[in-house]
């Protein structure tokens, strides 16, 4: 196995260079390595060319590894994915972007019938080697239409893994890890930490990444292995299970709020990390679930029934979810439904109390 | 009580809705003589680098090669050898004789389903000789043809068709959804015109390598409604895929006769110019024609001069598939009025008509073809029909869902071999 920087292995790699690198950053930093060590890589989608990205993801990777490895898509996801299909079944290995996770929808029937689907019913004769990396994800005044979090979608179809990352220093390392993969991943980047650590409360000035430890990039390649969570903390008085954004929110209340708690770090949500999962909330014995998604078949309820199944005589109290209102992702009233500190923190009182 | 609105507008004249009407239904009589049937060799043949617009005429018309006298015309003769000419003979024969098998086989409960290819067998058999054996087929669920005329093993259809424990595909599958890479034959999706951008995916792909290989795909005209053949066709266009589209247009998808994909309106071959892609439209029962034409558009993505959309212009003479009778939808009357003939019957004449064959050996040929599929049948079988028990072990039914197993997969895997211990203990 490659190199590998987890909490688990601190590896030779703590000797490489450290940048001090924003999550924009760090996943240019992962495609640029990524094109240059395999020549299968090919990057496209709309505007990821001449210009970079909306959000800068590809910036200069056109011009140095030019125009037929980076590229400009017309608007059409379901063109973009079913491309990436008969790329992968050709042997390259595609990394489409798709704007923002709210346009994925076009591409479904490409993603949940065709990529999810290649390898078993060829029995193994194609696959889709291809990772989709999409934005997703509000708190930036993006409407229902570039703020949504539709990871339960995919977590649901067999054959598709989902990644999250949380910092820098792992969004380069899971994508990495993510373009290696011979199966096809979703790789949704929470935009609202993009270039900052976010605790939730959007009335105080926005942390730049540049201070944060997990914004300490190492230079050069480095992968994180998919199916493997990050202790974010460690605590005794609950588990909190959280992904992309939240992490931060989660961390940042049981600060303030002197819980001790132990906040994981699920980082891919399938294939989850369960042993870390049960390990945790036997410890604790309380556990909160916490995503920005909507509530109902959310994927805090399979985390919910998991803990449940696998956990239920060593809690304490019945497992909370915090999450997003079953509503569309209000433009004005954006902050009412964001899952900030009240309702982490009234959750884990709760708990607590319970 | 009208609303203002209503009021202003009670003056205008009412809009009424179109629901396409198919000319014939079960018990009509059928005359088809409003379908223009072109002359044979009065086609011009513009260069394969032309430029897309040239080929309008052509998205119009009907390429015919084979006139009434069974004799080739024009310039859309490929001039091919007599003995190209009778494998193509075959291997048409050899579709049709495989496909009759096939379908009594599902009739008797041997499998679950079959589709047969019937009086269509040119658009896949002709347009397949006309191709390299390397370049990549992104077929639909009807291209039996392709299979066949790659020579890929008759056994290996029918372990498929029987979801046995000797399909490689693992009894995943519905019957008829082969794959093999071997045989540069991309695996088929039940969902409709997926594979269109997908051929153009790996269309792309080649011509990033610098590679010499082109990508053809072939859906049916109900499917070209789908987002994907659109998505597929602007993505062939920006960036000049080496591909080629074939629409076969066998007038009916299931009971939804082509007007409800838009043939009142205009050819399916003509959407190709408003995309900047070379269009044909030929007589997909000609398999000279379908020879020329795929042979074109192969010349002319290889050449890198881009893609092309071609109209087979054929007709469904059997039901969609196993699962539906056609005789409630339409006029049995059609198959036997169609007048552009059977492909099959159309390549016998004209070899007879040269001087190349015979009713005689025609007649041994089909004697010759039953024997090889019942042999082959028979030989499937002794790896098992659909639901008698001789699938592939339990545990195979977690595997390829991902490359390795995870967790929630092995538990499963666990449950289900768990559940059959009880049910068959032993």
């Amino acid at each position: 196995m490659a190199s590998v920087i987890g909490d688990e292995e601190p590896v030779s790699l703590s000797e490489a260079p450290v940048r001090s690198l924003n999550m924009i950053e760090a996943i240019n930093d992962a495609l640029d390595i990524m094109l240059e060590r395999d020549p299968d890589v090919i990057v496209m989608g709309e505007d990821v060319g001449y210009f970079g990205g909306v959000f800068r993801a590809t910036a200069h990777l056109q011009e140095k590894h030019g125009k037929t490895r980076v590229f400009d898509t017309p608007i059409s996801e379901c063109g973009i994915i079913g491309v990436a299909v008969g790329m992968g079944a050709y042997g390259l290995r595609p990394v489409p972007e798709i704007q923002f996770a709210d346009y994925i929808y076009p591409g479904l029937d490409q993603l949940i019938s065709e990529a999810a689907r290649l390898r078993y019913r060829s029995a193994g004769e194609f696959i889709a080697p291809m990772t989709v990396r999409s934005p997703f994800g509000g708190g930036i005044f993006g409407g229902q239409t570039h703020s949504q979090s539709p990871e339960a979608i995919f977590t649901h179809v067999s054959g598709l893994k989902t990644v999250v990352p949380s910092t820098p220093h792992d969004a380069k390392g899971l994508l990495i890890a993510a373009i290696e993969d011979n199966d096809p991943v979703i790789f949704f980047e929470p935009k609202r930490i993009y270039n900052g650590p976010f605790d939730g409360y959007y009335d105080k000035p926005t942390k730049p990444w540049k201070d944060h430890p997990d914004a300490k990039v190492p230079e050069g390649y480095y992968s994180i292995p998919l199916g493997k969570a990050r202790v974010v903390r460690e605590g005794q008085a609950l588990t909190v299970l959280a992904y992309g954004t939240m992490v931060h929110v989660a961390e940042a209340v049981c600060r303030e709020k002197g819980v001790d708690a132990e906040i994981l770090d699920l980082r891919t949500l399938v294939p989850l990390d369960i042993e870390a999962v049960e390990k945790s909330v036997e410890k604790t014995g309380r556990c909160l679930v916490i995503h920005e998604a909507t509530r109902t078949s959310g994927f805090g309820a399979e985390l919910a029934a998991l803990v449940q199944e696998r956990c239920f005589y060593h809690l304490e109290a019945p497992v909370e979810r915090v999450t997003g209102f079953d509503t569309p992702y209000p433009h004005s009233l954006e902050w009412a439904y964001f899952p900030g500190p009240i309702r982490t923190g009234e959750a884990i009182d709760k708990l607590l109390g319970a | 009580m009208a609303r203002e609105g209503e009021r202003g507008r009670y003056n205008r004249p009412r809009l009424s809705l179109h629901v396409p009407e198919p000319q014939f239904r079960p018990g009509d009589t059928v005359d088809f003589s409003n379908i223009p049937v072109s002359e044979a060799g009065a086609q011009a043949r513009p260069d394969e680098a032309c430029q897309p617009i040239e080929t309008t005429a052509l998205c119009y018309d009907l390429v015919r090669v084979l006139g009434d006298d069974h004799r080739a015309h024009g310039p859309w003769d490929p001039r091919l050898a007599p003995d190209e000419l009778r494998q193509m003979l075959r291997d048409m024969a050899l579709v049709r004789a495989f496909d009759e098998r096939m379908y009594r086989g599902q009739r008797q409960g041997k499998t679950s389903f079959y589709m047969k290819c019937t009086g269509e067998e040119a658009t896949s058999v002709a347009a397949v000789h006309a191709l390299a054996s390397d370049d990549m087929v992104f077929p639909s669920y009807r291209q039996q043809g392709i299979l066949i005329a790659r020579g890929y093993p008759l056994i290996e259809m029918i372990n498929q068709i029987y979801s046995n424990r000797g399909d490689k595909l693992k009894g995943r599958q519905l019957p008829i959804m082969y794959s093999s890479r071997a045989h540069s034959f991309f695996t088929i999706s039940g969902n409709l015109a997926t594979q269109v951008p997908q051929a153009v995916g790996w269309a792309m792909a080649s011509a990033i390598r610098h590679d010499s290989r082109i990508a053809a795909t072939w859906l049916g005209e109900g499917s070209t409604a789908e987002g994907d053949f659109h998505s597929g066709m602007t993505f062939a266009a920006v960036y000049n895929a080496p591909v080629i589209f074939n629409v076969v247009n066998n007038q009916w998808a299931i009971s939804s006769f082509s007007g409800f994909a838009g043939s009142e309106r205009t050819t399916f071959a003509a959407r190709a110019i408003g995309y900047g892609i070379a269009g044909l439209r030929v007589d997909g029962n000609d398999p000279l024609a379908v020879y020329a034409a795929v042979r074109w558009a192969a010349d002319r993505a290889r050449s890198n001069n881009g893609p092309t959309l071609i109209e087979h212009f054929t007709y469904r003479a059997e039901g969609h598939s196993t699962s539906d009778d056609p005789s409630a939808y339409r006029s049995a009357r059609e198959r036997e009025e169609w007048p552009l003939g059977d492909p099959i019957m159309r390549l016998k004449q004209h070899l007879i008509a040269i001087g190349e064959w015979s009713d005689e050996q025609h007649r041994e040929m089909d004697l010759a073809l039953a024997e090889e599929v019942k042999a082959a049948t028979k030989e499937a079988e002794k790896n098992g029909i659909l639901g008698h028990g001789m699938h592939h072990p339990f545990h195979t039914m977690f595997e390829d869902v991902f490359e390795e197993l995870p967790w929630h997969l092995e538990e499963q895997a666990d449950q289900a071999i768990r559940e059959r211990q009880i049910k068959w203990p032993q």
